[in-house]
């Protein structure tokens, strides 16, 4: 809190003297150019010399000369007191931002920051700001910077690169220049070398110089006689008789005795701390929380009231409203960000309309699309080309978001990148929990375009980021599509920094996407990269007997390495014609054996078998219908629309 | 008698300075009283014998405007010392809100100073005042006398401050320490009257 200036603490009721006029100068020549000369100023001298006095006057000077320029004094307790409730209030901005505005900001005591090394970091902080706007920074402390106990080395260097200034003991003359000047403010008369004999004493400051002048006033004021100088030095000595308690209202000691001054302000700390302690914790909540943003009128209201009576109970309550709001905060900002925004959010007041608004996000809410059930890992048939993939999809299982983060699946199109993607999407949401989000880039794309047109992008991207791992297949098809890559990018931080998996699917290596960024490319390359090669041989005579098993018999080699060889370039192409030969068979109501599938496959009229399915063609339609829109799946040219088939790869 | 109003914004407190007899209660009064702007403070009424020594009591009421929004008025008594004045220090007890007792530092003066401090416990305890809670600092006073003449304030609490509360070595005619006191006992005052349910 920043202590006004007390208006008697100018330059001209400080009494200058050789031992500290060059304090003085400087104080007046910051005054006058604020930040142009010394900056930082430290001034520094034993207590009660007048270096509080000289901050003031620094700032009354200040203010005199441009009456809008902003002084900022405080103790070092204030100082430390106003960072700590900022970092407290979870805002430490703010104590950098009230900073920020003032000219001239003036920190008595910083004797204190003897290993204080958070508040010397400020303080260099500002300092070093200061310098730069040529702002004035004005320090005080009972010793000299080097003296100060574990003091930051840049600190003293700031130090140095201002002015370090003393204020020494005063001697004889100004001693006695002070008292004749309280003596002229006060309008107490005493006789010729009283105030003489006094400034002869050895009086090592000038607090306790300005006591005893008040213990003559009060004497000489109930006193006949004026004192003289060897009673007034008695008296000082302690050997005057005491003041006659029946002395008359009027007569009385001065009005700014120290000592009854110091009372009266440690009596003030009392009263507020113990009487008005109510008060300061209702003022407490408020600054805690109408620093976090939320609104304090109930708290304030309770201000008005007379007393302390359930200032607790009120708090209490006012914070556990604070709590349910926080709550429902986190909760809405996993449906829709947007509506988090909402002020009444920050009004403990409105929490009914805030319940309201989370049921409606709630309501509204729909969870992104999961790995589609079409899709086990144990049907994922392992050979030499699906080993290294395969491997790495069960160690992401074991270890989701650490050790393959993304884990990129490569392969050309129909070798089952869908199927081990849906897979482990599967198997990380049983092993993990929470939503796994699975789907085709193209879906993605779709649903980021449906959300522009329908002013809904936090809510979209909601339902992406609170999802505990993301898999996209087809990631090519994000190419060219800056709007979608910027999206993913900023999704691909957000899991890389919380550690949630990241799967994806490509049909070329991510460096040879095209239209793909390049810091989307770098981020694909971080992670592993895990080719799927066509089936070989082996792979392919294992994947036709896994298909015709308990159709036709799985031992007969014949059919089985005559289909196997139809279909050489992929696992989709050669389920393709496992499925038409066994459609065919069944329509012809014959057993499919060597002879039907080469009439069904070779025979002019029949359908014909393809090596490789032309443009996105295969004989497989996948069950996942969210997930798998990409038409690359789906088969529109078999021969009547009544034989379209959904299978399951397996 | 004492009291924190909420709803007129008032302080009142009574606070009694007790002990043995010429131990400087009445010093300290004198003192603050030396002190305090003529404004500020009322008369002070000091009944004392031919011999300056206090008959019945003294009393010194200090209006320290408003403090904090309220209208705060101090009273401080001190009570006569001398054993034979009992019913006076009773009655000057009563409703004391805080209590400074004024120890003589002197050596030979320490059985007066137990024996006050026991007097100043049985009369709490006669007018049903929880001694324990009551706020009560103790100052050692003449610490300025000759240092052969005077207890260091070790021993001093060790052989009166018993309960552990504050004490304060003083020179009350040269205003040392009386300050520190009073400051002392009104913090204590307050944060008693703050805890008590609101009258």
């Amino acid at each position: 809190m920043t202590v006004d200036l007390n208006p008697r603490f100018t330059f001209d009721t400080f009494v200058v003297g050789p031992s500290n006029r060059l304090a003085v100068t400087a104080c007046r020549t910051v005054s006058d150019h604020p930040g142009a000369t010394y900056n930082p100023l430290l001034i520094y001298g034993q207590t009660g010399l007048g270096k509080t006095h000289l901050l003031m006057a620094i700032g009354q000077r200040a203010r005199e000369l441009s009456p809008d320029m902003t002084v900022e004094y405080m103790t070092l307790d204030e100082f430390v007191e106003s960072y700590h409730a900022a970092v407290s209030a979870g805002r430490p901005e703010d104590f950098r931002n009230r900073f920020a505005q003032a000219s001239i900001v003036l920190v008595d005591d910083v004797q204190f920051l003897t290993h204080s090394k958070e508040m010397q970091a400020e303080l260099i902080r500002m300092a070093g700001a200061f310098q730069e706007a040529e702002r004035q920074l004005v320090l005080t402390s009972d010793r000299p910077p080097g003296d100060i106990e574990g003091l930051d080395r840049r600190l003293l260097d700031q130090m140095d690169g201002g002015l370090v200034v003393d204020i020494g003991l005063p001697e004889y003359e100004t001693r006695l220049a002070i008292l004749r000047q309280r003596a002229a403010e006060s309008n107490a008369a005493f006789a010729p070398d009283v105030l003489a004999a006094i400034a002869d004493l050895d009086v090592q400051h000038v607090r306790a110089l300005l006591g005893i002048f008040n213990r003559l006033q009060a004497f000489q004021s109930v006193h006949d006689n004026p004192l003289t100088p060897q009673q007034a030095r008695a008296l000082v000595l302690g050997e005057a008789p005491t003041v006659e308690p029946e002395a008359q209202p009027g007569e009385g000691a001065d009005a700014d005795s120290g000592e009854f001054d110091l009372f009266l302000s440690g009596l003030q700390a009392s009263v507020t701390r113990q009487v008005e302690g109510w008060k300061t914790e209702i003022q407490n909540a408020i600054s805690e929380w109408s620093g976090r943003g939320y609104d304090t009128s109930s708290l304030e209201a309770l201000l008005e009231q007379d007393g302390p009576a359930a200032t607790d109970a009120a708090v209490r309550a006012f914070e556990e409203q604070v709590e349910r709001l926080r709550g429902l905060e986190a909760e809405v900002t996993v449906f829709d960000p947007e509506v988090a925004r909402n002020p009444a959010f920050k009004s403990p007041d409105r929490i009914e309309e805030v319940e309201a608004l989370v049921r409606g996000a709630r309501a509204k809410f729909v969870p992104p699309p999961g790995p589609s059930d079409a899709f086990a890992l144990e049907s994922f048939l392992l050979g030499d080309a699906t080993k290294m993939a395969l491997e790495a999809a069960r160690a992401v299982i074991a270890q989701p978001g650490t050790l393959y983060n993304p884990l990129t699946f490569v392969g050309p199109s129909g070798v089952g990148k869908t199927h081990l993607l849906h897979a482990l999407g599967r198997a990380l949401q049983a092993e993990a929990g929470g939503s796994v989000a699975c789907l085709a880039a193209e879906t993605f794309v779709e649903e980021l375009v449906s959300a522009i047109e329908q002013d809904a992008l936090s809510a979209w991207r909601a339902r992406y980021r609170h999802a505990s791992a993301f898999l996209l297949d087809d990631v090519h098809q994000i190419g060219a599509k800056l709007h979608s890559q910027e999206e993913l990018f900023h999704l691909f931080n957000l899991f890389a920094d919380a550690k949630r998996q990241m799967v994806f699917t490509a049909n070329v290596s991510p460096q040879d996407l095209e239209g793909l960024d390049d810091r989307l490319k770098s981020r694909f390359v971080g992670g592993l990269v895990a080719n799927i090669g066509p089936p070989d041989d082996a792979l392919r005579r294992t994947i036709v007997r896994s298909r015709l098993q308990g159709r036709v018999g799985s031992d007969d080699n014949e059919i089985v390495n005559y289909l196997a060889d139809r279909g050489t370039d992929s696992v989709r192409s050669l389920l393709g014609v496992v499925q038409r030969a066994m459609n065919g068979a069944e329509a012809m109501g014959e057993q499919l054996n060597l002879e039907t599938a080469r009439k069904l496959l070779e025979e002019p009229g029949r359908a014909e078998a393809r090596t490789s399915p032309p443009g996105r063609a295969s004989g497989v339609i996948v069950t996942s219908l969210s997930a798998l829109k990409s038409a690359e799946k789906i088969v529109w040219d078999w021969p009547n629309t009544t034989e379209r088939v959904i299978e399951e790869l397996s | 008698m004492s009291l924190v109003n909420f709803t007129t914004r008032e302080i009142t407190c009574k606070i009694v300075y007790y002990g043995p007899g010429r131990s400087g209660k009445t010093t300290n009064l004198q003192y603050v009283y030396d002190q305090v702007p003529t404004e500020r403070r009322g008369r002070m009424v000091s009944l004392a014998t031919q011999s300056d020594r206090t008959l019945f009591f003294d009393f010194l009421p200090l209006e320290l405007g408003t403090i904090s929004g309220f209208t705060t008025r101090f009273q401080l008594y001190t009570v006569p010392g001398q054993v034979y004045y009992n019913a006076t220090r009773k009655l000057v007890l009563q409703g004391a809100d805080g209590v400074v007792f004024v120890a003589d530092s002197q050596a030979r003066q320490l059985d007066e100073n137990l024996a006050s401090l026991r007097n100043l416990q049985a009369n709490l305890l006669e007018q049903r005042v929880d001694v324990r809670a009551l706020p009560l600092v103790i100052q050692y006073n003449k610490q300025g006398l000759p240092p052969e003449l005077v207890l260091p304030v070790e021993e001093l609490d060790d052989a009166m401050n018993f309960r552990g509360v504050p004490s304060f070595p003083a020179d009350a005619l040269a205003g040392n320490g009386v300050f520190e006191t009073l400051r002392s006992v009104s913090e204590l005052v307050l944060r008693r009257l703050s805890e008590e349910p609101q009258k």
